[in-house]
């Protein structure tokens, strides 16, 4: 036995094996680069995050790229079909699809709440990896903070993407014409109920899942297909009827939507009836709609079919006309029964009725 | 959906519209009580469906709306107290008090908790034996049965400190106040579904004979809406005034006896103040003595503040169905969901909220 060893000056527990974050974890010193070595670069395994330098340095060909940040801080942070990781790849990489663009790369920023058991943030690490994976996207560069216990929700997530665009025509709410068809990607609400079910504990016949999901293949599918995609949008937050009422507006356009052809889940839509909501306005995170001329729709809900499997692309509504200048853009629905009604966007989240 | 699907049928709905077209003859106006029905009606277009001659007024039955300013000052002073845990209902949580609502109480640092059952907030007392624990128990006869349910769990528990700020009140003493009323229009009553599967319909019984008005306890789908109607229509029609049940599938004459007895047993009427309608006697349920350590307002010291009601506003008019919201000088303007005047703009059950949100731009075509 040396000296060195009798007079060993490190903590006697491996740095790795401490269950919970500590606020020594964000310090800048060495545990917090155990944190980054053992637990976020094996976990990515991207080459630009191997370099360990303060940035990433991408070789990019395209001309034109788009990039996008949005922060996640669902709770509970792992629910039936996903967790906030899985959200937060998903996310961000779907808001860079909706502009027409491959994903090339993200970035990762963690708040941590010190207290946070260490192996939840390796689950959350892993499934950032498969989700990466699937979207076909490395995570290149990435920041993590630790902040004293009561301070933070658990684990904040904040990711940035760019990607590179691939389409020649702006896809935007400014490209969306008169005669143009509203198409969706597939039924509605399951992730909003998916995370209320479980933050609330209600329970129902069959678990309801998220319908969390990247959408790059089946954008980049109609786009190699070449159709004239003039806009494209993911309905997450205040759900279809927001995403719509947003595009009339930026677009000044009436749009018509048949509620007959908006899909919505047998368990789902009981489960709004039970709580008073309206399923057009609850969030997913999986679905989009796509605003393309009305001759190119039948080719386009071929390709949505056959790009993902557990979804019902359907037609659910059209591009009326312009609205006079001036005038906020229009959205209506002919319901069930015949009668036609306004949708319009909700002032705050929508909150259970009483009766 | 099963049960759902069938009271939505396009092909029945239409039928039924014509058939209440074939036995139209003069102009009648008629009032749905419920606030779920007049959101349903709104929503669906059911009003866009009847004859010019129909007119629909729209009633004093949302809980929420009809809390009177005191009583949500009463709620925000104690959500703030630090000692407290308040529960409510998700759309009461803004409807504006005299000053602020329960949303901003929780934004400024109180714990102000949506539940989604009398019983989740019995749970959180039991669970927080360190803090006062308050439920908003808010609603009519129809919420009034789970309200008891808790508070006679939570006597069984032992709990200390679970309490109920009551506003719960009662459809018929409302309708009796409205009918009294020299300035009365409506003609008919669609009675709500959910109400009378609790307490039945028997005691309307005098009430439609007395003043000499048809009364259908109708449900709150699309088809049960037009069929209410229809029923009503006929009755008008052929100048007869007797109660009739439309929704039959959920209840009988007599109601739901084990639920009429729990009520009995733990509540009892007292006179409440309804807002837009002023104070009604005996319109309300309060705790009865055996059970008064529940009640919160006599816990805590509530010595109230003045309430303070919009000068402009038009609730109370609308409540009482002399005035649709489009007659407001303020609709869509000075009072919109974000910053609503009145409760009747911000309850989805509210008839400014359903108007603003469905008919606020009239569509094109």
């Amino acid at each position: 036995m040396t000296l060195s060893d009798n007079f060993n000056l490190n903590c006697p527990l491996p740095k790795a094996d401490y269950p919970y974050v500590l606020l020594a974890h964000g310090g800048g010193g060495r545990l917090m680069h155990r944190l980054i070595e053992d637990i976020f670069i094996p976990a990515f395994g991207s080459q630009e995050l191997e370099l360990r330098h303060d940035g990433a340095r991408l070789d990019i060909e395209s001309s034109a790229v788009v990039m996008t940040t949005d922060s996640y801080v669902v709770h509970p942070l792992f629910f039936p079909g996903g967790d906030i990781g899985s959200l937060a790849v998903n996310g961000t990489v779907n808001d860079l699809a909706m502009c027409g663009a491959r994903p090339t790369a993200l970035s990762a920023a963690f708040i941590i709440e010190e207290g946070f058991p260490v192996e939840s943030l390796v689950r959350v690490a892993q499934s950032m990896r498969a989700a990466a994976e699937a979207a076909g996207v490395r995570i290149v560069t990435g920041d993590t903070k630790v902040v004293d216990k009561g301070r933070g929700h658990g684990l904040f997530i904040t990711t940035a993407g760019i990607g590179e665009v691939k389409s020649s025509r702006l896809i935007a709410p400014s490209s969306v014409r008169p005669g143009d068809v509203i198409l969706i990607n597939g039924d509605v609400g399951r992730h909003g109920i998916a995370i209320m079910a479980a933050r609330e504990g209600l329970e129902f016949e069959t678990t309801i899942e998220s319908d969390c999901a990247p959408l790059v293949d089946s954008v980049m599918r109609m786009l190699d297909a070449g159709l004239d995609l003039h806009c494209l949008r993911d309905l997450t937050r205040g759900g279809l009827a927001t995403t719509l009422v947003e595009i009339a507006d930026a677009a000044g356009v009436h749009i018509a939507i048949e509620e007959a052809a908006v899909p919505v889940r047998e368990e789902i839509r009981g489960a709004c009836e039970i709580l008073g909501f309206d399923p057009l306005y609850v969030a997913n995170e999986g679905r989009f709609i796509a605003i393309l001329p009305g001759k190119e729709a039948d080719r386009a809900l071929d390709i949505l079919r056959k790009s993902a499997v557990d979804c019902t692309p359907m037609r659910i509504g059209q591009v009326v006309e312009r609205v006079p200048d001036g005038q906020p853009g229009l959205v209506t629905m002919t319901s069930v029964i015949g009668s036609e009604r306004i949708i319009d966007m909700l002032s705050g989240e929508q909150l259970p009725r009483i009766c | 959906m099963k049960f759902i699907d069938e009271y939505r049928d396009p092909q029945a709905t239409a039928r039924l519209k014509r058939e209440i077209e074939r036995i139209t003859t003069r102009p009648w106006t008629i009032m749905e009580i419920c606030g779920g029905q007049t959101h349903a009606i709104v929503k669906n277009g059911i009003d866009l469906l009847l004859p010019d001659k129909i007119t629909l007024l729209h009633g004093p039955g949302c809980p929420v709306c009809v809390t009177s300013v005191e009583l949500i000052d009463k709620a925000v002073t104690l959500a703030a107290r630090p000692e407290v845990i308040f529960c409510s209902f998700g759309d009461m949580m803004r409807v504006p008090g005299s000053h602020k609502d329960l949303l901003s109480v929780k934004a400024e640092g109180g714990d102000v908790r949506m539940v989604y059952s009398p019983a989740d907030a019995v749970r959180i007392a039991h669970e927080c034996p360190d803090r006062q624990v308050v439920f908003f128990g808010i609603g009519f006869e129809t919420t009034a049965p789970a309200n008891v349910a808790a508070i006679l769990q939570a006597r069984q528990m032992g709990l200390k400190n679970f309490s109920m700020l009551m506003a719960l009140v009662l459809v018929k003493p409302a309708i009796a106040a409205l009918l009294s009323d020299p300035d009365n229009r409506v003609q008919a009553f669609l009675a709500a579904g959910h109400v009378c599967a609790v307490t039945g319909y028997g005691d309307y019984e005098p009430l439609a004979a007395r003043f000499h008005v048809p009364m259908v306890v109708t449900g709150f789908e699309p088809l049960d809406i037009l069929q209410g109607i229809f029923m009503a229509i006929a009755q008008l029609e052929q100048g007869r005034a007797e109660v009739e049940n439309q929704y039959t599938r959920a209840v009988r004459r007599e109601g739901n006896p084990a639920a009429i007895a729990m009520i009995e047993k733990v509540l009892m009427p007292v006179d409440r103040a309804w807002r837009g309608l002023g104070m009604i006697p005996s319109s309300g349920l309060g705790l009865r003595t055996e059970y008064a350590e529940f009640d919160a307002g006599k816990r805590f010291d509530l010595t109230a503040c003045i309430a303070e009601e919009s000068s402009i506003c038009i609730s109370g008019l609308i409540l009482q169905g002399r005035m649709k919201p489009p007659d407001c000088t303020a609709f869509g303007t000075a009072c919109t969901p974000e910053h609503p005047l009145g409760a009747t703009m911000v309850s989805s059950e509210g008839a400014c909220a359903a108007y603003y949100r469905y008919r606020r731009t009239k569509a094109p075509h």
